[in-house]
């Protein structure tokens, strides 16, 4: 059967096509549908792109095109995100894939999520028929590669509260340097509220350590002892498992040294 | 379904089967085998090539989304007689082993350096952090960095 594709010149067409075709898959960057079809051997039979859509690649403070590419990004505006865009596979995936196929692909591992976890950014989805909704994140990824996206829709971008801390540090863990999915990922922000600490591949979403953020946000000097403790709270609060690229202790352990080493960095 | 692309200078036209990467096509419908099949899931950058000004990997592209689009293989970068300097400098530095990942290697290298003449060795380590080279031919090929980069000067 061959496969139907559409080229979407703009956001009316995509969403008319999505409305059209509720189950064809979107294909933007192609860094992870392509990798499907080529070692999956899948074989999508209907595929809306969104290559050409100019208005998902806006990108301003507040508000980020869901078809912004990391190698966009890795320039700003957002330092927190920016790091975490430099750590995204290899310059050949950066200039191809998209925040929107890492929200929409919503693995544990995406190395954008922490960010948008700390930020307490929303996503925003359109449809042709219901027009927009804006879903907190909390809402809207809910397990692995599962979010609560409906099959009409589609993401539009990632929209960013206006009094994010200018103190933002990721870093992730993984076995080399480039081209490498995280075995644990962190992302601190600090403001005047206090602490902020997201972590990636430790559950089955991005998750908060909110116990650990009320543990240090309650201390008015962060000593040595305050970030042992702050360190053993992130340890025990994540919920990782054993797989074929960590194992849950390690990730346990790992979870703690990063959001410690992070605190510490962003507190300088 | 048929699309039509710029390749190496010249307006193409091809058919394509279903979600077939632009990499197959590139080599099967093109008859442009220089671009190499590895990994295919765009790990490796042995099939690297220039999509729209982008070292991107052509593994990853769908080929009828590259429709209308303008792509640069290694074949377009130099000829047997007449190589890019960078070309010239892996053969001078011994840069090539097996010589897989290589023309992934050459595009790469060749895009860094028509965007940045006088890359730093960071900038260079990073240009090349998505090309894996088996052999571990590394240094020899940051070697023919520093001698293109120093002819440039």
């Amino acid at each position: 059967m061959a496969m139907e594709f559409v080229a979407a010149r703009d956001l009316d067409d995509a969403l008319a096509a999505k409305a059209q075709q509720p189950d064809a898959e979107l294909l933007a960057g192609g860094t992870d549908l392509m990798v499907e079809v080529n070692l999956a051997h899948h074989r999508p039979s209907q595929v809306i792109s969104l290559r050409r859509v100019a208005e998902l690649r806006e990108v301003t403070r507040s508000r980020i095109g869901s078809g912004a590419r990391w190698s966009r990004l890795e320039q700003g505006p957002h330092r927190g995100l920016a790091q975490a865009a430099r750590t995204v596979g290899s310059p050949q995936i950066r200039a191809a894939g998209t925040i929107g196929g890492n929200v929409g692909t919503a693995s544990p591992a995406g190395d954008g999520l922490p960010w948008i976890a700390a930020a307490d950014a929303s996503i925003e989805i359109r449809s042709a028929e219901r027009g927009t909704r804006v879903v907190p994140w909390r809402e809207f990824f809910t397990g692995v590669k599962r979010t609560s996206i409906q099959p009409d829709e589609i993401i539009t971008a990632v929209v960013v509260p206006d009094d994010l801390p200018e103190h933002q540090e990721f870093a992730k863990v993984g076995v080399r340097n480039a081209m490498v999915i995280s075995t644990v990922s962190c992302l601190v922000m600090r403001g005047h509220d206090g602490f902020r600490v997201a972590l990636g591949s430790v559950a089955p979403t991005p998750i908060r350590a909110t116990r650990a953020e009320q543990m240090i946000n309650a201390e008015s000097t962060i000593s040595e002892t305050v970030l042992d403790e702050f360190a053993r709270i992130v340890s025990q609060e994540v919920k990782p498992i054993t797989d074929h690229r960590s194992t849950e202790g390690y990730r346990r352990h790992a979870a703690g040294v990063l959001a410690r080493r992070l605190v510490e960095r962003s507190a300088r | 379904m048929n699309i039509r692309i710029k390749v190496n200078g010249e307006e193409r036209s091809v058919d394509v089967a279903g979600a077939d990467s632009l990499l197959t096509v590139l080599r099967n419908g093109l008859d442009l085998p220089g671009t190499k099949d590895a990994c295919e899931q765009g790990e490796c950058g042995s099939c690297t090539v220039i999509f729209d000004d982008e070292a991107i990997c052509s593994c990853l592209v769908m080929a009828v989304d590259a429709d209308g689009s303008e792509v640069t293989t290694v074949e377009g970068l130099g000829s047997e007689d007449d190589l890019h300097p960078f070309q010239e400098a892996m053969l001078a530095e011994g840069g090539v082993q097996c010589g897989f990942c290589t023309p992934g290697v050459v595009v790469a290298g060749s895009h860094l350096l028509a965007e940045n003449p006088a890359p730093s060795e960071i900038e260079i380590r990073e240009a090349l952090s998505g090309n894996i080279c088996r052999c571990t031919g590394y240094g020899a090929i940051l070697r023919a960095f520093e001698t293109v980069t120093r002819e440039d000067a």
